[in-house]
């Protein structure tokens, strides 16, 4: 970890050196324990302020959309693919972006750690190897990291940036054996019936905070279909019909874009597994279109593209 | 079909393109082809012009069915409207289905301005399936009745 901060910290005093970019966005060490903050840098001293490790869980891409600046931005495999649907919808021109591709073995789940320990409040903790070291009141406590990753990071197949212009360290082995969809398919097997309970349940929880809209680097629309006045399309309540189709309706929209970085569902104040929605429109996807978001800068996302030959079999 | 009221019929709204199903509609009429009273039509310009939002809010609104129809592929005035149309419906109709709504309330076709006969038999089928399913519940959120539409 300490040579990829080294050599991370290298090639951003080289590009900001070189004036090859005005920025750089990366992480550094958050004030809570496992937490990281983006950070923006901007003069060659302050570069030592970066770091790379599994803690840095946010998605860098928000940042990348609407800046007039050139940048460099850090990204894992999963920002990158972001960064590139962002260049491919042309939000962002790609002369202005240098993506610093880091090879991802997954991030830390805040969350997954809480629960373990239950009501006992984390002060330090730091990640060393595998292991994350915890410490508090009158514990202290060794985990193994990989039971504590992200559920999007567990079937991730992209740890590697599949666009990237420089990359930092080496690559490493991709899991090409997991089932991504195995959550979806096990609900997909349910009733209709019960999949509507489950799906009550969850969203029911929502407060309709946005958080999950906010993080999100795809919802770069100006104004939000739920926030729009004339005509008012659909209720800012969180009545369970509203919520239920503020869920639906983000998932529709970011059909054939989203790439499951886990953001949503990480943010959520209330533990929605927003991943259920975001896996099965990726999955309607890939077996409609046989589409993958963020592996070109090129290619239009499917929902604005046609072929004459798309399946119909569910037109009268 | 427990607990429905004595009489029920479903309501279904009808978003037909103008160039074909819209025209259809009207064959349906003119050759005196019989077809389930229960459907309003709305015309629109294009089966592309249908956004998502139309038939999510048709169902908030306790629609008991949605149909969507519009120019046959390649038929289309604009060219490729229905096709663009095409991949946004089919999303939306996996992805309504995945979260629990009846697949039989959310349709499609393609019905041309020559078949007046489909068109019937497309309502018909639709009518009786939604029948089958019985009141719209979930996602409605307000209901609204009939006799607060205006008939113009």
């Amino acid at each position: 970890m300490e040579k990829l901060e080294k050599s991370l910290r290298e090639i951003a005093e080289k590009l900001l050196s070189e004036k090859k970019v005005d920025l750089i966005i990366g992480y550094e060490r958050g004030t809570r324990p496992l937490r990281t903050t983006p950070c923006f840098v901007n003069k060659t001293e302050d570069v030592q302020k970066l770091i790379w490790d599994s803690s840095c869980d946010n998605n860098l891409a928000k940042y990348v959309v609407d800046r007039k600046e050139k940048v460099g931005v850090v990204a894992k495999g999963c920002d990158a693919r972001l960064i590139a649907v962002c260049i491919a919808e042309n939000q962002v021109p790609k002369e202005n972006v240098i993506i610093i591709g880091v090879p991802c073995l997954g991030v830390v789940d805040r969350k997954k750690v809480e629960s373990k320990l239950e009501e006992k409040e984390i002060l330090e903790a730091t990640i060393e190897g595998e292991k994350i070291k915890v410490k508090g009141e009158e514990f202290e406590l060794l985990l193994a990291k990989n039971d504590f990753l992200c559920d999007s990071c567990l079937t991730c197949k992209h740890r590697n940036p599949p666009i990237q212009d420089v990359l930092v360290g080496e690559e490493v082995p991709e899991l090409t054996e997991v089932n991504e969809f195995t959550e979806v398919e096990n609900l997909e097997a349910m009733a209709a019936e019960e999949r509507w309970n489950h799906f009550n349940g969850e969203l029911s929880k929502c407060i309709r905070c946005y958080a999950c809209r906010s993080v999100c680097p795809l919802c770069y629309c100006k104004t939000c279909f739920v926030d729009q006045s004339i005509p008012t399309w659909f209720g800012k309540t969180n009545d369970l019909s509203d919520t239920m189709i503020y869920h639906i309706v983000r998932a529709l929209h970011v059909a054939g874009r989203c790439v499951d970085c886990g953001a949503c569902s990480r943010v959520c104040p209330v533990n929605i597994n927003l991943r259920e929605l975001m896996k099965k429109i990726e999955k309607i996807v890939k077996e409609r279109y046989n589409f993958k978001a963020g592996l070109s800068l090129e290619e239009a996302p499917p929902l604005g593209d046609f072929k004459s030959e798309d399946p119909q079999e569910f037109i009268k | 079909m427990k607990n429905v009221e004595k009489g029920w019929e479903p309501r279904i709204l009808a978003f037909l393109c103008n160039w074909c199903s819209y025209a259809g509609a009207d064959l349906t009429g003119i050759s005196r082809i019989q077809y389930p009273p229960n459907v309003r039509i709305v015309r629109v310009p294009c089966s592309g012009r249908v956004n998502p939002y139309y038939i999510i809010k048709a169902l908030q609104c306790g629609w008991d069915g949605v149909l969507v129809s519009g120019c046959h592929p390649g038929d289309c005035h604009y060219i490729s409207g229905n096709l663009v149309a095409r991949r946004r419906f089919a999303v939306l109709k996996d992805l309504l289905e995945y979260v629990g709504i009846e697949p039989a309330r959310v349709n499609f076709s393609w019905v041309s301005a020559a078949e007046g006969g489909k068109f019937a038999s497309v309502v018909t089928e639709v009518v009786n399936e939604v029948k089958a399913l019985g009141p719209a519940k979930r996602l409605v959120k307000v209901r609204i009745e009939w006799k607060n539409l205006k008939n113009r």
